[in-house]
This record gives structure tokens, C-alpha cells and sequence, in this order.
């Protein structure tokens, strides 16, 4: 009797502390649930029924609803002949633009993890200064330093100045106007969102394992393969989603070095607020942007979460 | 064996400088290059603006000669004292409010076993990442003007507040969220054992440990808060401009000026000036 | 003892009263960089009136804005299309400026204007013309043709600047091919289609900066606005501005009263101060364009000796400046698959 009663007793604590947990949790998520979900989610669901209105003449909408901003992503009214047809221009303009961020993350991975490393195998006391001095550059305003990079790369600017003194050239490079531009451009705006995370990772990295690999005879490209960037791998998830993600829809830079020629997804979209006086189109060219990132980052939380991580000790 | 002891980085930089080494086995080749090399680039631009800044001729392009004439232009501008002021309020305000709402996030979302409800939490929370600006920034232009002409309520510069806040909290919470994975465990079972209340185990343990990936998370935000243009245009009201607005504004129109190189000037020294500050208070304890 | 102490109540309310009346507020929301500073501080000392000013960069920005609502704003200056609109969806306060004092002044050439027959709502703030500028160092024949934009010779080639402005450019495309404007015809549309194709081959880029464009070198000819094109010859003197025989461009900015607009007294001062000719030609002095005001060129040439001669500003006699109205929406929506062609 004791016993049940005892056993009793423990079933309670234990629905108890299950409560406290989950509890606990919930309030901690709380106050951003609140604020993402007053000012964040609410305005996004205007913007979905939205996409399913038809737009008003002059921007704005009407409130009809209709699926023709979704069908008219992948089909269109021949504007000479009247008939229902693929085009596959607007997902030309997608593909380009995922290309253009996919390349922009590589490259930012390449050039921000040896950075990090080095940052975060500095002494323990030079490491704020090291993040200082590569956090200080954004202090300065992006369109101004966007505007700067583009004088440095125009034809009559810094960079072939330098190559026709050095005899290197006769003609400038045509860097500016062109997609590479563009990329520099999303490389040197997004660089520490690489960094900085790859950094606060590789920071808490336990240089034993590392120590133990070269205790085994591996070479240090082996041990940076196999125990380094594996142990980095949450920053390094972080930092290539938050310039992956941005670099997809950023507006401002490509048009400042793109030469306004090709639309990104961006400027696309902001056409459709602008003289193209189409929101409803607008919003879901978003949405149809937004489903297919989500889908991925779905994808990635549900691998990770639940699983047990490796604990340390 | 024996000199290993159970603690982490301490060792490893005893190891590194530990007699009979044949090198640094922190060391990578190449790699102190490359990051002085993106450090480097990262200045050239700046640098450029900044030298400009000090020009005497309207030019962006051919030196002439020194001059602080630009300077003393935007010091006596009220437009972009006010501008200043606004974007400092925001970006500040959301940073606070960002970070310790990421915090909190992070804190829910990680190092457990799944919880009901968990992966809204954390789809909710990188949300505004997900979404283009232009779209955020008609969706929340939309609900503000909503908001003001059926329920009368404006926040005034309350509304840009929030607004930065929500994208800033996912900028914030990556970071915290990658350093709160890599954490150590143990130390927090070992202050649970020393009797430590849960609270006092966040506040003595958990949070100084934390503290890298808070700052960086923190310093993301307020980057991203003190830059946002497309955002800030369609949300801003009246008397609300930012200083991204009023550069934009210059340069749409006029080109790069010197005195927008002369902004970006004081920007600069001021940011050296607080990080310096930061940097040795941070010292100091 | 009370009395004193009562007396001196009174004084101090009344200075703070004093103090604390100024006649109100008024918020202008205008284009980046147009309003000169000059003409706030005489506006805010005859009237007592604290001015805010705050700037967006497109028509279609400010009308976002102005439709979300709640914006605060009582003034916005709209393009002359864009306040067809405005009136067309109501947003706009039916001000009445051809019964101001200052209405007599505005140029007659300017008041039935399509957008605004009569002036009711809106005030003219200034206007210009839309063409291109070509450096004549670089191209030696005759500027005055749309040709240079449409068929450029070799020289010209991978040099041009087209404005990112999806009715400008169609308009001049239409001009050059002598269609109509507001053209929903699919074999005109064809043919447009085909000429801006083939020509897009020939431009370097579609951009607003017409001033930092042509002044780097990175273009010989642009397509812009006749002010910046005087600007643009103040810093490179062999550029010149063309008056294309095909036809040229017309655009007139107003300044236009929100319905919602919270100081309405205020801004009926503003708009009746801004007829006034001395005023007019502050506006015009800041930004360099034209006003609509008669009488106000005299106090232009005082403030910037010559001004109303420049080239830019004369257009030949038989070529009257377009202002074209928007468009319908099939139209827009024909011309949006045509700029996504053009752009993908």
C-alpha cells in the first residue's frame, strides 16, 4: 500500500516537472510568438488573402477572388494572339536569381571560414577586437559603401586604374553592370553573417579532438574535414542560411550595380508595387518565393530537432 | 596524460605552446592570409569614403585638395541630426528587444527533447527571413495604416520599433541558438549538484557562457536595424526619416555627395568610439 | 500677497500660452532633395508654422504610402499622372486653389491641365521634359532624333543610359515608331516589343541616376529629365540636350492636400504661398527646373544669373512637350509583360 501510494506520489512529481518543463518552455517562446505573430504574421496574411484579389487599377486591390496571380506565373494570355500558353520567363528570372544567391553563399563560406578559424584561434584576449574590427565596416551605411564598391569597379575607377598602370590591361574591365558585380556587391553586404556565426561556433570548438586527430597522424586537411567543419556545422547551417536567404531577395544592391537590365526576384516584386500597379501579382510572386524557402527550412528543423545532438560529457 | 586536464580551451592553448611541439596545431595555412586579405577589402570601400569625405572638391573622384568644409555642412544640418537621432532610437530599441526575445527563443528551442509546439516556435521565429523586404514592407505599411484609420491607434515611431524588431529577432537568434548547441552541458548539471536554484545556474552559468553568442547576435541586429532602407521606407511616418532614407534620398537624385561621405565619416568614428568603450569595459571584468 | 502671487500666475500662463501657440504644424512629404530649404524657413516665419519634411523617390513609393494610410502627412507632390489618380480614387482634399489670392499668377498654359482642369486640387510645383542628353564629343551628326536611342550609331553603342521607367521609355518607343501612346493594339505592341528588344542590345543600363551616369563616363548618352541634363552639362559642357523631332516628353509636378490630412488650414497657406512668383522661383532655384508661375522668372535670373536661358529650357517652336495620362489597365497590364519580357 505504501507503495502504490509512493509510486502515486512519483507519477505526480514526475506530471509535475513535465508540466514546469513544457511550461517553462512556452512561456520562454512566448514574448516572440507575441511580437512575430502580431507583426510579423498578421501583415503576411493580409498580403495572402491579398494575393488572391484582383488589382485594382490603380494599385490596390479589388475584392474579387481569383487565382489568376498563381496561374499567371507559369501562364500567360499571348498578349498578340489571345491564347493560354507556358511562359517561362518569370521562372527564368527565379532560377537566375537562386543561382546568383547560391553562388554569393559559396563564396562567402569559402572566404568567411578560414576567417573565422583564424579570428576564433586567436588569443582568447584579441578575438574581441577581431570581431570589432570586422563587424566596425557595416557601421557605415550599405548604399554608401555599395555606391563606393561601385566606384572602385567602374570603368574608370580604381580597380582598372591599378591593372592599366600595372600594364596588366589596355582596356577596362567591364566589371560593373554585370552579374559578377551583383555578387560582389551581396558578398561584401552579407560577409558577416558568414563570419560571425562560423565564429561563435568554431569559438567553442574543443581544440582536443583537434589535437587527438593530429595524435592520430592525420593531416591537417584531413583534420579539418573530418573534425573541424563537422563540429562547425550549426554555424556553419546559420551563416549560409542568413546570406542565402537575404541575397534571394535583396533589392537595393542590384540595382545600384546590377544596371537595373535583368530583374532579380526583388526588383520584380517591387515593380509590381511601382508603375506596374499589380500587388496582388506582387504578393504571389512572395508567397511562391517564401513557400519554396520555407519548405527547405522545414526540411532542415525537422532533421535536427528531437534527435538526440552530442552532449558533451 | 597526466597535463590533460577536464577543462576546454585552456588546455588546447597549453598544448599549442607546449615545449616540444612541432607546430601550432591550431594553425592552418593560408588562413591568416585570407582573413587579413577580406579584412583588408572589407576597409578598402570605406576608406575611400571616408578619404572623400575629407575632399575639398564636389568630386568623388579626383582628389583636390583638404578640406573640412563638408563636415561643418552636415554638422549644422538639422535634417540629418534628426535622422541620426531616429535611427539611433530604432536601432537601439530593437536591438534590446530583439535580443531578448532571441534569447528567450533560443533558450525554449534548444537542448531538448522535442516539445509540442516547437517547430512553430522556431519556423515563427526565422519567419521574417523567409520573407522579401518589399513584401514586408507593404504587409506591415498595410497593417499600420489599417490599424490607424479603423482603430485610431499609431504607435508613432513605436510602429518602425516593432517593425525592426521582428526582423531583427532572427538575426539575433541564430547566433545564440549555434553557440547554446555547442555549449557545454555539464557545467550547468554541475552548479545543479552544487545546489544552484535554476535561476541561479542561468544567471552564473548559462548566461556569462552565452555571452559570445548574445554579443554577436546583438551586433547583428543593430547592423541590420541601422541599415534597413526598404523596410523603413514604406513603414516611416512623418518626421520619421531615417538616416538610410535621407542618403538614399541624396543619392537617388544628386549622386554620391561629399557630404554623405561626411556622414558616414562621424558614423564611423562614433561606432570606434562605442565599440572601443564596449571593448574595454568588457576587459575590465 | 495673493494677488501678487496671482498676478504673477497669470503672466507666466499667458507666456506659456504665448509660447506654446504657434499656429500649428504641417507635414510635407515631397521628393528627395526638391524642396528648397529657403522657401520652409520664409513659410515658417510668415506663418508661424513648424514644417517637417520627409522625402520618397517614386510617385508609386508615395502612393503605397499615402493608400496604407495613417501616414501623417497633410502635403505630397504628386506627378501629373499620379494626381489623376489620386483624384480618381478620392485621396485627395478638394482645396480649391482657383479660388486663392495667389491663383492669378499660375501660367494659363498650366491650369486646365488634364489632371487637374481648373485646378481644384492641386497647385503646380514644377515641370519639365523628358528627352535624352548625348555628349556631342562623342557623336558629331544631329542630336534632335529618337534614333540615337532606338538604332544608335557604332559609336554610341554599349554607351546608353535608359531611365528604369517602364511609361518613359514605352512613350518614347511609341514616339519613335510614331504609334500612339496608351497603345493596347497587339501589332503595335508587336512592333515596340521587337524595336526595344534589338535596341536593349545597344544600352548599358536602366537607371534613374542620369547625373552620376553621364558625369563618370560610364555613358555618352542618357535619357533624362531636362534638369539634370542642365546639371549634367554644368560638369561635362560638351554634353547637349536633345529636342527629338519625333516628339518629346512633358511632366508637371503639383502639390496636392491629403483628404485625411490632420493641419488642412495649413496647407491651403502653403499652396496659395506657393503661387506666389518670388516663392516659385526659391522652388525653382533649388532643384533647377521650371515653374509654372508667371512673373517669377526675374527673381530666378537674380537668384542664378541666367537661368531661364539655358538651352534646356527652349523648346523649338511646333514641338509641344506630351503629358501623357495613365494608362488603362489592360494597357498596363499588356506593357508589364513586355518590361518583364524586356527584363528577364
Amino acid at each position: 500500500m505504501a507503495l502504490a501510494a509512493a509510486s502515486d506520489h512519483i507519477a505526480q512529481v514526475q506530471a509535475g516537472a513535465e508540466r514546469r518543463f513544457l511550461l517553462t518552455r512556452q512561456l520562454l517562446s512566448g514574448p516572440a510568438m507575441i511580437v512575430v505573430g502580431v507583426f510579423g504574421v498578421l501583415p503576411l496574411t493580409i498580403m495572402l488573402i491579398y494575393s488572391f484579389l484582383v488589382p485594382a487599377t490603380y494599385g490596390g486591390v479589388e475584392w474579387e477572388f481569383t487565382f489568376e496571380n498563381y496561374i499567371g506565373f507559369l501562364f500567360q494570355r499571348d498578349i498578340f494572339d489571345d491564347t493560354l500558353h507556358f511562359v517561362p520567363d518569370y521562372l527564368q528570372i527565379y532560377f537566375r536569381t537562386f543561382l546568383l544567391a547560391a553562388f554569393t553563399t559559396v563564396a562567402s563560406l569559402i572566404i568567411g571560414f578560414p576567417t573565422a578559424y583564424f579570428m576564433a584561434t586567436r588569443p582568447p584576449r584579441q578575438r574581441n577586437f577581431w570581431v570589432f574590427l570586422i563587424t566596425l565596416p557595416f557601421w557605415t551605411n550599405l548604399l554608401i559603401r555599395t555606391y563606393a564598391i561601385q566606384l572602385i569597379i567602374r570603368d574608370e575607377g580604381l580597380v582598372n586604374d591599378v591593372l592599366r598602370w600595372l600594364g596588366a590591361i589596355d582596356q577596362p574591365l567591364h566589371i560593373l553592370y554585370t552579374n559578377f558585380a551583383i555578387m560582389l556587391g551581396l558578398l561584401y553586404s552579407f560577409l558577416p553573417f558568414m563570419v560571425l556565426p562560423l565564429y561563435t561556433s568554431l569559438e567553442k570548438l574543443d581544440f582536443r579532438l583537434v589535437e587527438a586527430g593530429f595524435d592520430l597522424y592525420a593531416t591537417r586537411g584531413k583534420v579539418l574535414r573530418r573534425i573541424v567543419i563537422p563540429l562547425a556545422k550549426p554555424g556553419i547551417i546559420a551563416g549560409c542560411i542568413l546570406v542565402f536567404i537575404p541575397a534571394l531577395g535583396a533589392y537595393v544592391t542590384p540595382l545600384i550595380l546590377g544596371g537595373g537590365k535583368q530583374h532579380m526576384i526583388g526588383s520584380l516584386i517591387a515593380v509590381q508595387f511601382g508603375t506596374s500597379r499589380n500587388w496582388p501579382f506582387g504578393c504571389a510572386l512572395a508567397f511562391i518565393l517564401m513557400a519554396v524557402v520555407l519548405l527547405a527550412l522545414l526540411v532542415y528543423v525537422r532533421s535536427t530537432t528531437g534527435k538526440s545532438k552530442v552532449v558533451h560529457g | 596524460m597526466a597535463e590533460q586536464a577536464l577543462s576546454a580551451s585552456p588546455a588546447a592553448d597549453r598544448a599549442s605552446r607546449r615545449p616540444g611541439r612541432r607546430f601550432d596545431l591550431k594553425r592552418q595555412p593560408g588562413f591568416g592570409a585570407v582573413a587579413v586579405t577580406c579584412i583588408a577589402v572589407l576597409y578598402a570601400p570605406i576608406l575611400i569614403v571616408v578619404g572623400f569625405a575629407f575632399n575639398e572638391s564636389r568630386s568623388v573622384t579626383r582628389w583636390s585638395s583638404f578640406s573640412l568644409e563638408w563636415f561643418e555642412k552636415v554638422l549644422a544640418n538639422d535634417d540629418i541630426h534628426n535622422a541620426a537621432k531616429n535611427t539611433l532610437l530604432i536601432a537601439s530599441c530593437a536591438t534590446i528587444i530583439a535580443t531578448i526575445i532571441a534569447t528567450a527563443a533560443a533558450l525554449a528551442t534548444t537542448r531538448s527533447r522535442a516539445w509540442r509546439g516547437q517547430t512553430t516556435v522556431y519556423t515563427l521565429i526565422n519567419l521574417p527571413l523567409v520573407v522579401p523586404e518589399i513584401v514586408t514592407a507593404v504587409a506591415t505599411a498595410s497593417f499600420f495604416g489599417l490599424l490607424a484609420v479603423l482603430a485610431g491607434i499609431s504607435l508613432g515611431i513605436g510602429n518602425l520599433i516593432l517593425t525592426h524588431s521582428v526582423f531583427c529577432i532572427p538575426f539575433a537568434y541564430l547566433p545564440i541558438r549555434a553557440r547554446l548547441e555547442d555549449m557545454d552541458l555539464t557545467l550547468e548539471q554541475a552548479a545543479a549538484d552544487l545546489y544552484a536554484t535554476p535561476w541561479q545556474a542561468f544567471r552564473r552559468v548559462t548566461l556569462p557562457l552565452l555571452t559570445p553568442g548574445i554579443s554577436s547576435g546583438a551586433a547583428l541586429a543593430f547592423i541590420i536595424s541601422f541599415d534597413d532602407f526598404t523596410i523603413t521606407q514604406l513603414v516611416a511616418g512623418a518626421g520619421q526619416t531615417t538616416l538610410p532614407l535621407y542618403i538614399w534620398g541624396q543619392l537617388h537624385k544628386v549622386g554620391v555627395t561629399p557630404e554623405v561621405n561626411a556622414i558616414s565619416a562621424i558614423l564611423l568614428v562614433i561606432s570606434i568610439l562605442f565599440v572601443t568603450l564596449s571593448f574595454l569595459v568588457g576587459r575590465r571584468r | 500677497m495673493k494677488l501678487r502671487v496671482f498676478g504673477a500666475a497669470v503672466v507666466a500662463l499667458s507666456l506659456a500660452g504665448g509660447a506654446a501657440r504657434a499656429d500649428g504644424e504641417l507635414h510635407i512629404f515631397n521628393w528627395g532633395d526638391y524642396t528648397n530649404p529657403k522657401l520652409i524657413e520664409k513659410f515658417q516665419k510668415q506663418y508661424n508654422v513648424k514644417v517637417t519634411l520627409d522625402d520618397y523617390d517614386s510617385n508609386e513609393t508615395m502612393l503605397a504610402k499615402v493608400r496604407a494610410g495613417g501616414t501623417g502627412y497633410d502635403v505630397v507632390v504628386p506627378s501629373d499622372y499620379t494626381v489623376k489618380i489620386m483624384v480618381e480614387e478620392d485621396m485627395l482634399a478638394k482645396t480649391e486653389p482657383d479660388q486663392m489670392s495667389n491663383f492669378k499668377n499660375i501660367d494659363p498654359k498650366f491650369v486646365d491641365v488634364y489632371w487637374d482642369k481648373g485646378r481644384h486640387y492641386s497647385v503646380p510645383w514644377q515641370w519639365g521634359t523628358t528627352s535624352f542628353v548625348v555628349d556631342t564629343a562623342k557623336y558629331k551628326g544631329d542630336i534632335n532624333t529618337l534614333a540615337l536611342m532606338f538604332a544608335p550609331p557604332p559609336e554610341l553603342q554599349g554607351r546608353i543610359n535608359v531611365l528604369d521607367d517602364m511609361n518613359s521609355l514605352f512613350n518614347a518607343g511609341l514616339r519613335y515608331l510614331n504609334l500612339p501612346r496608351c497603345n493596347g493594339n497587339p501589332e503595335d505592341l508587336k512592333k515596340l516589343y521587337d524595336l526595344l528588344m534589338s535596341a536593349k542590345a545597344q544600352w548599358r543600363t536602366f537607371d534613374y541616376d542620369t547625373i552620376g551616369k553621364m558625369t563618370s563616363g560610364d555613358v555618352d548618352l542618357s535619357q533624362t529629365w531636362n534638369g539634370a541634363a542642365r546639371r549634367i552639362r554644368l560638369q561635362r559642357p560638351t554634353v547637349a540636350y536633345s529636342f527629338p523631332k519625333e516628339g518629346i516628353e512633358g511632366w508637371a509636378d503639383n502639390v496636392a492636400v491629403l483628404k485625411d490630412a490632420k493641419n488642412m488650414e495649413n496647407a491651403k497657406l502653403w499652396q496659395n504661398f506657393l503661387m506666389d512668383p518670388e516663392n516659385a522661383a526659391l522652388i525653382s532655384d533649388f532643384a533647377k527646373y521650371q515653374n509654372a508661375i508667371l512673373g517669377s522668372d526675374k527673381f530666378s535670373n537674380q537668384l542664378d544669373p541666367g537661368f531661364t536661358d539655358s538651352p534646356e529650357f527652349k523648346v523649338p517652336a511646333g514641338l509641344e512637350p506630351e503629358f501623357v495620362p495613365p494608362c488603362s489597365k489592360e494597357v498596363t497590364d499588356k506593357y508589364n509583360k513586355i518590361w518583364t519580357a524586356l527584363k528577364k
